[in-house]
């Protein structure tokens, strides 16, 4: 405990609350925003805990029955995107791991690198000519160039340090390669399932930049019907505030719960969707 | 496992190196439904894209290939000409701000004290959280009569300031969200890069009285370099890329003073619905971050060079 202790420790501390309190302190005053009445939102100086809450912000946003329409939109895309993605996203890990074709994996990297709206211009068109614009399949589709990349890619790390000797016992005792990956290779590697699952979930419930070219009024997902609440009642913080924290409050929830899984995965590949 | 004598030559052919073991073609059906998917979205799209670069497409306007004339158009087009500067001012920007202060917060992170995993929880919200809700709640921060930046300023004693709604400040203040927002990004990828350091370098350093800053200049640092090189490709990346928060919170205003040009592709393709040209301006977008790709790679290379044994 000497001298030189304490002082590294009320320097750890002090660097600690640097870092952390922009994070914190963001987070809380969104929450201040969302409990406010107009009043109080438009106070100098401004008013961190009010005197009476507003939490009829809430019950606002929820209320109005389109915001169930567009909740139950980014459910049916991010859900039916992201299902998809692992139907075909874990098989194509295991085969591409298993045939140590890594360099297929650079088709994974272009679609990581390339941005959203690139696809959005040939994809759209393509939508329009098929008349599939005005229903989910357009977002559920193109989410697909976000989900799919991930799930893939994480799944060939897995698949690659898992142990090949299990797979070749069955493999000689007569198993089929799919008995093989359906029962040996598959319940081993459930961490990265995970991984991959929480991610695909992540990035493809907060995408914005689909929504906004292929979303008509009745299929906009939870962001971009955040994003038209902006225009149409910009004085109102209370209930965009609001707003702005149901559509987040899922994602928040998942990165305490699943945190190991989502630092796992962003720092194996790092791929980000979008 | 070599072939057998009665295998026919036809076997042998078809497998071009017999000696390698498990590498039959059956794992194919694996791949096959993903490779559809991968081919239906991602590669037709592209390959959709560079087509009608060459062509001038407008919605509802007959069709007519004109070569490159989409491309000669780009570096008169003032407005692009100046997006392409915005997007390198705010991707260099958005580069180093969360590459520095990442690198901060993963020598802290690394550190041993009580609540780690939930700071370090809180710490990466910020990045996982809705970026379209962020940005609106950013907005609302930024408001220069009623917003909460100013009253802080004030309280330091500094004057108040227009934010995104001023020209000349609007790239550092969306700078300022997307380092906010992508800062936990760097911290994790760096703090993998300082796990794996073994402990005796330090050791050794402690006792020949080394300093924290000298320990983190001539071990740590070196030691994260490779790291630190990912997280600034993939951050460039993704700085090129960003739409959400600047079309959320600006649109690229005020004026154009923020349109970056994956906002000026947006407004070409899809509010002037001229589909050629902002396919061909989607493919120099994608030329561009592989341009600076590029240039990361020569940086890392000459850096290399120049402090031999230095890095990785």
């Amino acid at each position: 405990m000497s001298l030189r202790w304490v002082l590294g420790r009320t320097g750890l501390w002090f660097s600690i609350f640097l870092i952390v309190s922009p994070a914190i302190l963001f987070f809380l005053w969104m929450l201040s925003l969302s409990v406010k009445f107009e009043v109080d939102n438009a106070a100098y100086p401004p008013v961190f805990i009010p005197e009476h809450f507003a939490w009829q912000n809430y019950t606002d946003v929820l209320a109005s029955n389109r915001f169930l329409t567009y909740f139950k939109n980014s459910l049916l895309v991010t859900g039916t995107a992201t299902g998809l993605a692992m139907l075909v996203g874990v098989p194509a890990g295991y085969g591409i791991a298993r045939m140590a074709a890594r360099k297929s994996a650079v088709v994974i990297l272009i679609a990581r690198i390339t941005p959203g709206l690139s696809y959005l211009i040939p994809l759209f068109l393509l939508f329009q000519w098929l008349g599939l614009l005005g229903t989910l399949w357009p977002q559920i589709i193109i989410h697909l160039v976000v989900t799919v990349p991930i799930v893939i890619w994480i799944m060939i790390g897995y698949f690659e340090t898992t142990p090949l000797e299990l797979e070749e016992a069955a493999l000689i005792d007569g198993a089929t390669r799919w008995q093989v990956f359906r029962h040996v290779a598959l319940p081993i590697a459930r961490p990265g399932l995970a991984v991959a699952f929480i991610l695909a979930v992540i990035f493809s419930w907060n995408n914005f930049v689909f929504g906004i070219v292929l979303a008509g009024r009745e299929t906009r997902t939870l962001p971009v019907a955040v994003y038209n609440m902006i225009s149409f009642d910009q004085l109102s913080w209370g209930p965009l505030a609001a707003a702005a924290l149901i559509v987040s409050f899922p994602v928040l929830l998942l990165t305490i719960f699943a945190q190991r899984q989502i630092v796992a995965g962003l720092t194996a590949g790092a791929v980000k969707g979008g | 496992m070599t072939a057998l004598p009665h295998a026919s030559s036809r076997s042998a052919e078809a497998s071009a190196a017999p000696e390698r073991e498990w590498r039959p073609p059956s794992y194919w059906p694996f791949v096959i439904p993903a490779l559809v998917v991968v081919l239906a979205v991602i590669v037709f799209p592209w390959a959709f894209t560079i087509w009608m670069s060459l062509n001038e497409w407008k919605v509802g306007a007959p069709t007519t290939f004109v070569g490159v004339a989409n491309y000669i158009r780009l570096p008169n087009d003032p407005r692009f000409v100046e997006a392409v500067e915005h997007t390198l001012v705010y991707t260099a920007l958005s580069v180093l701000l969360p590459l520095v202060l990442g690198t901060f917060a993963a020598v802290v992170f690394h550190a041993n004290f009580r609540g780690r995993g939930v700071l370090r929880a809180i710490f990466i919200m910020p990045m996982m959280a809705t970026p379209v809700a962020i940005a609106l709640v950013w907005t609302m921060m930024f408001h220069p009569q009623l917003g909460v930046l100013n009253y802080l300023l004030s309280l330091v004693g500094l004057p108040p300031q227009l934010w995104v709604f001023h020209p000349a400040t609007v790239i550092p203040s969306l700078v300022l969200v997307e380092t906010w927002q992508w800062t936990p990004l760097v911290m994790l990828i760096v703090l993998g890069g300082i796990a794996a350091i073994p402990t005796e370098p330090y050791e050794s350093a402690q006792i020949d009285g080394a300093s924290l800053w000298q320990m983190f200049r001539y071990i740590t640092l070196p030691l994260v370099m490779p790291f630190l090189f990912i997280a600034a490709m993939i951050r460039m990346i993704d700085a090129v890329k960003s739409f959400d928060i600047i079309f959320a919170i600006t649109q690229g205003g005020p004026g154009s003073a923020s349109e970056t040009v994956n906002l000026y592709l947006y407004s070409v393709a899809f509010t002037y619905y001229d589909l050629g040209y902002g396919s061909a301006i989607a493919v120099m977008l994608f030329l561009l971050i592989v341009a600076l790709a590029a240039l990361l790679l020569h940086l890392r290379q000459r850096a290399l060079w120049t402090e031999i044994g230095g890095g990785a």
